[in-house]
């Protein structure tokens, strides 16, 4: 296929270049920026501690965005689509939060323990709401669509995220909102290799891996999981084989809004700020995620996730904040053009 | 033959009954009022889905970024045509007012040919990487250059070539763009909106008449057989690089074109015009009117624009006041646009005026709809 596009005949040099270029060039290319500012923090202050302040950062901001990226991942490879709703769902999922803890009384001086047990009530609320919108959207949405023209159901899917974009801003206003910093999210919490670890860093990272476990375990070792891989792959031969289809995709649904309503919860208590259009950010964030480590692979969408959110930081921290949107698109852009199947790449139906 | 040739002459006359009636349309309304306002930006975003059609809807390249070639019209008519680099003093082509003031001011179809340029090679370096991708990737290479470029437009003040040119002037905006300035038409001011009209309306003919003599030459039939099937269309012998290619320079070109003529016409190029939501607005006019469907595109996109600034602004806002409830709801705005475009979906998925060619394929089944759950066709 690729081939064809080319020229036929190609001088041999350029021939190696191309391979060199496809196999390391995304490397490569994700490893300048990190490199680059290393360099410049040794010869500036003789370590890395900047550096490293930047890459902790960025992996608890990461956590969030694969937790994200996994519902991208796991709904595009089901049924090839890319589900724009769901950076709102996401949204959502923090806005319930932030009306949950004031419902229940959450603040920020209770005792541990009592905090610990609302937040986890929390963290269940949240991805139940999130997780039942989200099933919601596709029975509503993408449902009746499926065997309409291929970008039909890409636009109720960006309906859908204006819909959802101005729930938001009737919940709770079109502005930024701050919301009670519970954890103390800023507050540091131990020191390694001169590197401070905050509250906020531990939930989020303490949140997703098990998060993560449990979804790919459930995935790998469930009979619902291997029903999901296998509509996965072949939707048709799965339903000959006497699978549910319809009910799998609702699974899959589920399952990507639960962990986007974790996410939710875990970036409104990261951040403290909160407001409607966070979702749509975060959801091209994610994606970019989900594809640089490969859609349809979930251990990629957290690889993904993980290095996006180092990306961000360092950007975040060095170049301004005004401009990393830019270099996150600019990094999808290149990972397309050297491996367009992601880090991890696994073959979706469409790409194979 | 005869009843052919007969249907075809009855197809002109109503052309040109309708075109007739579309030409004299704002003599019948005040020249400064809402409604000829509505009418010349359906107009302009007529031209700008046209141009949307030609690559999704021809060549089947879905591109969530349309609003980089409006930015880029936009911005060559606030580069070309404005106070905005005071310190040089261009003038080519202008008359009357616009020829005094200092900045750079150019002959607005002078700018137009800028534009088409412009965005012509935006098109193609767009277009360069996602030529080995497919389906929804395109789709993402697409969205993520428009981000990029709506970034630069907004961080734009920041990048200068040299002192006292900056690239773009953020979210202030070039204000105030020249006016259209056309010999032997009324003067181009915002009180008499009628020349806008014509002048947009000129731009929808022309590019009608170029869709139409590209859809049938032997560049739209290549686009529509990459379409259907890219494998079986390089077997036989279309060069996919070369017309895939084509399609992005051509479909940005009306994009350029159209931007060229907002700038002047909203008379402002403001970094905020141009979100991700506005991809989605042109994207929605073109798939609303029927994917690759000339009149489909053209209705879509007065449909939409009159959606947006008639209906719900104008007509909804009233209904909670009447049933007695009370809130704004131009803060629904956005919501009722997302609840149209899904319902309007589900309801008729192939679009208004779908192309003949999409609806033969859903009737007969072939293509979508082969099984049950064949949900996406690459």
């Amino acid at each position: 296929m690729e081939a064809a596009s080319l020229p036929a005949t190609r001088p041999k040099p350029l021939r190696v270049l191309q391979d060199w270029l496809s196999k390391y060039g995304l490397i490569v290319v994700l490893l300048a920026m990190p490199v680059y500012y290393g360099i410049q923090d040794l010869s500036d202050d003789g370590n890395l501690t900047r550096l490293g302040g930047n890459i902790v950062d960025g992996l608890s901001n990461g956590a969030i965005w694969a937790l994200v990226a996994i519902g991208y991942t796991l709904v595009y490879g089901i049924i090839e689509l890319i589900n724009f709703a769901h950076g709102e769902v996401f949204m959502i999922g923090s806005f319930t939060a932030a009306g949950f803890f004031g419902t229940v009384g959450l603040t920020a001086g209770m005792g541990v323990p009592g905090l610990a047990l609302g937040l986890l009530l929390t963290l269940v609320v949240c991805m139940v709401v999130s997780g039942m919108l989200n099933v919601m959207i596709e029975r509503v949405a993408y449902r009746p669509l499926r065997n309409a023209p291929v970008l039909a159901p890409l636009i109720t899917a960006v309906g859908f995220s204006f819909i959802l974009q101005n729930v938001g801003i009737l919940w709770r206003g079109g502005s930024q909102e701050g919301i009670p910093d519970l954890i103390n999210s800023q507050h540091e919490l131990f020191t390694i290799f001169g590197l401070d670890i905050t509250n906020g860093d531990v939930l989020s990272i303490g949140t997703t891996v098990p998060l993560v476990i449990l979804m790919v375990t459930f995935i790998n070792q469930s009979r619902l999981g291997k029903a999901m891989r296998a509509t996965a792959q072949d939707p048709e031969a799965a339903r000959l084989m006497g699978i549910n289809v319809d009910t799998t995709i609702s699974l899959t649904f589920l399952i990507g809004g639960m962990l986007a309503g974790a996410a939710g919860l875990i970036y409104a208590l990261y951040q403290t700020t909160i407001w409607y259009a966070q979702g749509f950010t975060a959801g091209l964030i994610a994606f970019t995620a989900a594809v640089m480590g490969g859609i349809g692979n979930i251990k990629g969408a957290v690889l993904g996730g993980v290095i996006i959110g180092i990306i961000q930081q360092i950007s975040d921290n060095r170049i301004g904040t005004e401009w990393t949107p830019a270099i996150v698109f600019a990094y999808l852009v290149l990972i397309m053009v050297f491996k367009p199947s992601g880090l991890l790449g696994e073959e979706t139906r469409e790409a194979g | 033959m005869s009843t052919a040739l007969q249907q075809r002459r009855t197809q002109v006359a109503i052309f040109i009954v309708v075109l007739a009636g579309i030409i004299v349309l704002p003599l019948f309304f005040n020249p400064a009022s809402g409604f000829v306002d509505d009418c010349t930006l359906a107009l302009a975003y007529i031209t700008m889905a046209l141009g949307l059609n030609i690559i999704v809807g021809f060549a089947g390249l879905l591109d969530l970024g349309y609003v980089a070639f409006y930015a880029i019209g936009a911005y060559t008519m606030g580069w070309l045509a404005s106070g905005f680099y005071a310190d040089a003093d261009i003038h080519i082509g202008v008359t009357g007012f616009a020829e005094n003031l200092p900045g750079i001011h150019l002959n607005f179809f002078l700018v137009l040919i800028a534009a088409m340029v412009f965005t012509t090679i935006a098109g193609i370096i767009i277009g360069l990487p996602t030529l080995r991708l497919r389906g929804d990737y395109i789709a993402i290479v697409t969205l993520a250059f428009g981000e990029i470029i709506g970034r630069v437009a907004i961080n734009g003040d920041e990048i200068k070539f040299s002192e006292g040119f900056p690239l773009t002037n953020g979210r202030q905006g070039i204000t105030p763009v020249d006016k259209i300035d056309l010999p032997f038409v009324d003067q181009f001011t915002s009180l008499n909106l009628r020349p806008w009209y014509w002048v947009a309306l000129g731009l929808v003919l022309v590019v009608l008449f170029v869709n139409f003599r590209l859809r049938d030459s032997r560049l739209g039939r290549a686009w529509i057989a990459l379409r259907e099937d890219e494998v079986a269309a390089i077997s036989m012998g279309i060069p996919a690089v070369k017309t895939k290619l084509f399609a992005y320079g051509t479909g940005a070109a009306f994009g350029g074109i159209s931007g060229a003529f907002l700038a002047s016409y909203l008379n402002t190029v403001n970094a905020d015009q141009f979100q991700f939501s506005f991809s989605i607005f042109v994207l929605a006019m073109v798939i609303l009117g029927g994917l690759g469907s000339i009149w489909g595109v053209v209705l879509g996109s007065v449909a939409l624009t009159f959606i947006n600034y008639r209906l719900i602004p104008d007509v909804l806002n009233d209904v909670p006041n009447k049933v007695g409830l009370d809130f704004d709801l131009t803060e629904l705005s956005f919501g009722i646009f997302g609840f149209l475009l899904v319902v309007m979906m589900v309801l008729r998925p192939e679009g208004l005026i779908p192309e003949r060619r999409r609806q033969m394929e859903l009737e007969e089944g072939i293509g979508a709809g082969d099984t049950e759950l064949e949900l996406v066709e690459p």
